[in-house]
């Protein structure tokens, strides 16, 4: 995959150097580690990149297990499902099937990113040019980063859920916490307002509001439901009452934790905490590519910027360049390695071609993006990196050379059709519509099944109404049964959640299941 | 720039993971109890102290969410074309493909994905004596003779120098000192201070008024002060401290474990497996719970004999059966090695059942008079799928009369051995 390792030239004519690198052995020491990070700090600094303070942590990989466990949190409640992750990343890896992550780095200020003793110091140096500059920079440019994380307050706000979470277990005991925190995680992907920009998470406002909460809370809950109807509104014809919600409601966490009757107070603040922490998380899972991609990149350009300056030599480079390669391989989709396509490589390649474009534009290129090409690369990628999510980044940058690079064809797979079908290709025709359908791909409600609140009867059995769109006919999956369990326990009274395409309901689940016929 | 803070976590924080890794176990326990008491069943009898394998059917421990399921229509890009173009069309693979609309996994989801993962023997012993209790754990109280430990219990103002706690005794003494000078000496440092001032400021044209006299008042006190401050001694009886210990009698943490089995012609090898698989459960079960255990071998056939394991499990004899021997023999042993003031006595005898007729009511009484009231537990297993011989009626009439301290079970094949363990030992509701 060397294609894709075009080696950026350096800015600035201070080259060539006298090679005096900074050591030549592969052990790395406290002392070396400062170096390294020293002298990368500066040729980030060189590039513009601005980052939160770093907080380098040497751990052990057991270390590197727990936190790979706790899904990055360096603080995490007590949860049976991280227990099973560490399982599950134990075994692989004492099994030599998985080679640990070799960085973990929190969106938090300071930057936290973890370095695994076992690491080489080209490994180390490679962490730290991903981690503390590539990841750290992107956390705090990022558009979406900055609208729903506060990277100052996450660490502070882990600290009170699992104080929190600690305290109820004590009171109401394990047991009731963990039921209520696994149905919460099972509708954690449904825990998020996409369109709204929440209020940024405070640990310190959270603590001093969570009592006043409490009692305003359970208040305005039983207005809502102690509403007595009205005599001639039950005259009305079902359809024609108001829905309750008005309008359809996306964020069914926040919808349960405001309004589902039974819930006791400290119910509602458990949810209220993985609520919060979907919220965390969901600007990662929207900007994998470009998160990725861009740590990549400037660990790539950095490195090579160090290697530029003398400061590391031939040895330290091949190591270096070996694990990058692994890092941004693409298996074909017929290689038994494949799984899909890897973020790394199609992040990089669209980072590393955009500055390409600025810096050697060809006509194709002039065409495409007649915005930037042949403009100040660092610029570009800058905006690049700052206003955009993986789905509007695929949709602006990819180019028709990574498109070609990559080999990129799109596959319809039709349930009423006997052949798959090849609807584009990396040619002429092919690359708008190949750039819009894998855009597409990275769009989180195409990922993930519409489901939104419809309906509460309020005036009646209290029943709770999910409605499910799907697109293109795809159906909900096997576990939409067991989900409606989690939902149930935490509505308190049933459920039911209607698959409806283009006016008419394809599909009906609801919990408890239905005894009788479907009248 | 030299921003970076780099902070050594090798040494803290371990295990972080250990209280999710026990929530883990804990919501599984019924899977992993049932694959320990599998396990036990299938393993080699030497092997029982290693941690085991766990596997749960992936389905039992998904966190379920919303996704799409299979159908519909879908479109997927894919790297590495190397001969489409568009509107090419590829066949679907035949039968179990994805993309096959409806149905094609069976509903049951048999010989699906196994979650797998390893505990460790700590954590296969907890499972494996889980709810279950030592009878009469109540440990042996000793009697003034019996051994004692000194524990330190604070200081005392009384003692032998051999005890003195010097660093305590001189933090007294200059506690004692501030407290008894301090303020004389702040008075002194007051006296001083206007001493100074007073000799510095011009004298008093009038006599009456003349600093001479206060001079000499002030340092007459001055001088009474320090002679008082002189006075308070550097060390005083009442400041010596000595360490203080008590005397605590204590508790038997010890005991022996009896193992009888009949080595007669009729117990094949195939019974003494069963036996050693029932001992060894019996020797790990009191591990958990004493220090120092001590195993005590005794076999018989018509005379008994104290042996070492090797020849205990293995040795084969022939002829006929006397069991008293064996119980006549574990009293001696007990009265001439194991008081019962300080040890713990715990007694699992094995046997197929046959007996000299004339020696039954021997067995049962001895076991009534000298060795029941003197153990803590007396469990007698009979390996046998054939009907009770004279022994086990025998026997039984001593479950009434001492419900505590004996139990009896019948054991048919070594898929028992465990059930029938946990028989023996379950917790009893108080």
């Amino acid at each position: 995959m060397s294609s894709l390792i075009d080696r950026p030239t350096t800015p600035g004519p201070d080259q060539p150097q006298a090679r005096t690198p900074i050591s030549t052995s592969s052990e790395w020491t406290f002392e070396l580690i400062r170096k390294y990070d020293e002298e990368i700090a500066k040729c980030a600094a060189e590039f513009g990149l601005d980052t939160y303070p770093n907080q380098l942590e040497v751990i052990t990989a057991e270390q590197m297990m727990d936190a790979y466990s706790s899904v990055g949190m360096p603080v995490g409640y007590h949860h049976w499902s991280f227990g099973k992750q560490f399982l599950q990343t134990a075994k692989g890896y004492q099994r030599g099937q998985m080679g640990l992550a070799y960085e973990i780095v929190i969106n938090s200020n300071p930057c936290i990113a973890y370095l695994m003793e076992e690491n080489t110091l080209p490994m180390q140096a490679l962490v730290i040019a991903h981690a503390c500059y590539g990841h750290n920079s992107f956390f705090k440019g990022n558009y979406l980063f900055q609208t729903w994380t506060d990277a100052s307050a996450i660490v502070d706000y882990l600290v009170f859920a699992r104080n929190y979470v600690s305290e109820c277990e004590e009171r109401y005991g394990v047991d009731a916490v963990e039921e209520i925190l696994d149905s919460c995680h099972a509708l954690m992907n449904y825990g998020v307002d996409r369109y709204k920009r929440p209020s940024p998470i405070s640990a310190a406002e959270e603590a001093r509001r969570q009592t006043e909460r409490e009692e305003y809370e359970q208040r305005r809950i039983n207005d809502l439901w102690r509403t007595i109807p009205k005599a001639h509104e039950g005259d009305d014809p079902v359809h024609r009452r108001p829905r309750y919600p008005e309008e359809p409601h996306e964020n069914l966490l926040y919808f349960i934790e405001k309004n589902a009757p039974l819930l006791e107070t400290w119910q509602r603040e458990l949810v209220r905490i993985v609520r919060k922490l979907a919220q965390y998380f969901y600007p990662q899972r929207q900007t994998q590519v470009m998160n990725e991609g861009w740590a990549s990149f400037w660990h790539y350009t950095l490195l090579n910027r160090m290697y530029d300056k003398g400061l590391v030599n031939d040895g330290f480079m091949l190591e270096f360049l070996q694990s990058h390669s692994a890092v941004v391989y693409q298996p074909p989709f017929n290689s038994p390695w494949y799984s899909g396509i890897n973020p790394y490589t199609l992040g990089f390649s669209i980072f590393s071609d955009l500055r390409r474009i600025c810096e050697n534009p060809t006509d194709e290129d002039r065409e495409w993006f007649p915005d930037f090409a042949g403009t100040d690369w660092l610029e570009t990628l800058h905006f690049a990196m700052q206003n955009f999510k993986d789905e509007s980044f695929i949709q602006q940058f990819l180019s028709p050379k990574v498109m070609r690079d990559l080999r990129l064809f799109a596959l319809e797979n039709d349930d009423q059709a006997d052949h798959y079908l090849i609807t584009a290709i990396h040619d002429d025709p092919g690359y708008r519509p190949l750039r819009e359908k894998l855009a597409r791909q990275y769009n989180l409600s195409y990922r993930e099944p519409n489901i939104q609140v419809w309906n509460v009867d309020i005036r009646g059995d209290r029943s709770l109404t999910l409605r499910h769109i799907p697109v293109d006919r795809v159906p909900l999956g096997q576990d939409t049964q067991e989900v409606l369990k989690h939902a149930h326990r935490l509505w308190g009274f049933d459920v039911h959640l209607e698959s409806m395409d283009e006016g008419n309901v394809v599909a009906r689940f609801r919990c408890p299941p239905d005894q009788g016929d479907d009248a | 720039m030299g921003m970076s803070h780099i902070v050594d976590r090798r040494l803290n924080g371990k295990n972080k993971s250990a209280v999710n890794r026990e929530r883990f176990l804990r919501r599984y326990r019924h899977h992993i109890k049932k694959a320990v008491s599998d396990a036990v069943q299938k393993r080699s009898i030497t092997d029982i102290e290693r941690g085991e394998k766990v596997s749960i059917p992936a389905r039992d421990i998904d966190e379920p969410v919303f996704h799409h399921g299979q159908g519909g229509r879908r479109e997927i890009v894919h790297p590495g074309n190397t001969e489409w173009v568009a509107g090419d069309t590829v066949p679907k693979p035949q039968g179990g493909g994805k993309g096959q609309g409806q149905g094609q996994a069976s509903p049951d989801g048999e010989g699906m994905d196994e979650f797998a993962f390893q505990i460790t023997q700590e954590e296969f012993l907890d499972f494996l004596f889980d709810d279950l209790e030592l009878p009469n754990l109540a440990r042996k109280k000793l009697k003034d003779t019996e051994a004692f430990s000194y524990v330190r219990s604070g200081f005392t103002t009384q003692g032998v120098p051999a005890k003195l706690d010097v660093v305590r005794s001189l933090r007294g003494a200059h506690a004692r000192r501030l407290g008894l000078g301090g303020a004389r000496k702040k008075k002194i440092r007051d006296l001083e201070a206007q001493l100074e001032a007073l000799k510095a400021a011009p004298d008093d044209l009038d006599p009456a008024f003349s600093h001479d006299d206060q001079i000499q008042v002030l340092e007459d006190e001055i001088a009474r002060l320090k002679a008082n401050v002189r006075r308070i001694p550097f060390i005083d009886e009442i400041d010596l401290r000595y360490r203080q210990h008590l005397k605590q009698p204590k508790p038997a943490t010890s005991a022996v474990m009896f193992c009888l089995m009949d080595v007669s012609g009729s117990m094949t090898q195939m019974h003494k497996d069963i036996a050693k698989r029932f001992f060894i459960l019996l020797y790990l079960f009191l591990r958990k719970n004493y220090t120092k255990i001590d195993v005590v071998f005794i076999r018989h056939h018509t005379s008994a004999k104290e042996v070492d394991e090797e020849e205990f499990f293995y040795s084969r004899e022939t002829g006929g059966t006397i069991v008293s021997s064996a119980l006549k023999l574990m009293h001696r042993i007990v009265e001439s090695r194991y008081s019962p003031d300080e040890w713990n006595i715990y007694a699992a005898q094995a046997s197929d059942g046959d007996n000299w007729n004339d020696d039954s009511p021997i067995c049962s009484k001895l076991l009534a008079e000298r060795i029941l009231p003197m153990v803590q537990y007396y469990s007698y297993i009979e390996i046998t799928p054939q009907d009770h011989q004279m022994l086990w009626y025998e026997y039984e009439k001593l479950l009434g009369q001492f419900p505590q301290s004996f139990a009896m079970q019948q054991i048919a094949d070594p898929g028992d051995i465990y059930p029938v363990f946990r028989q023996l030992f379950e917790r009893k509701a108080a």
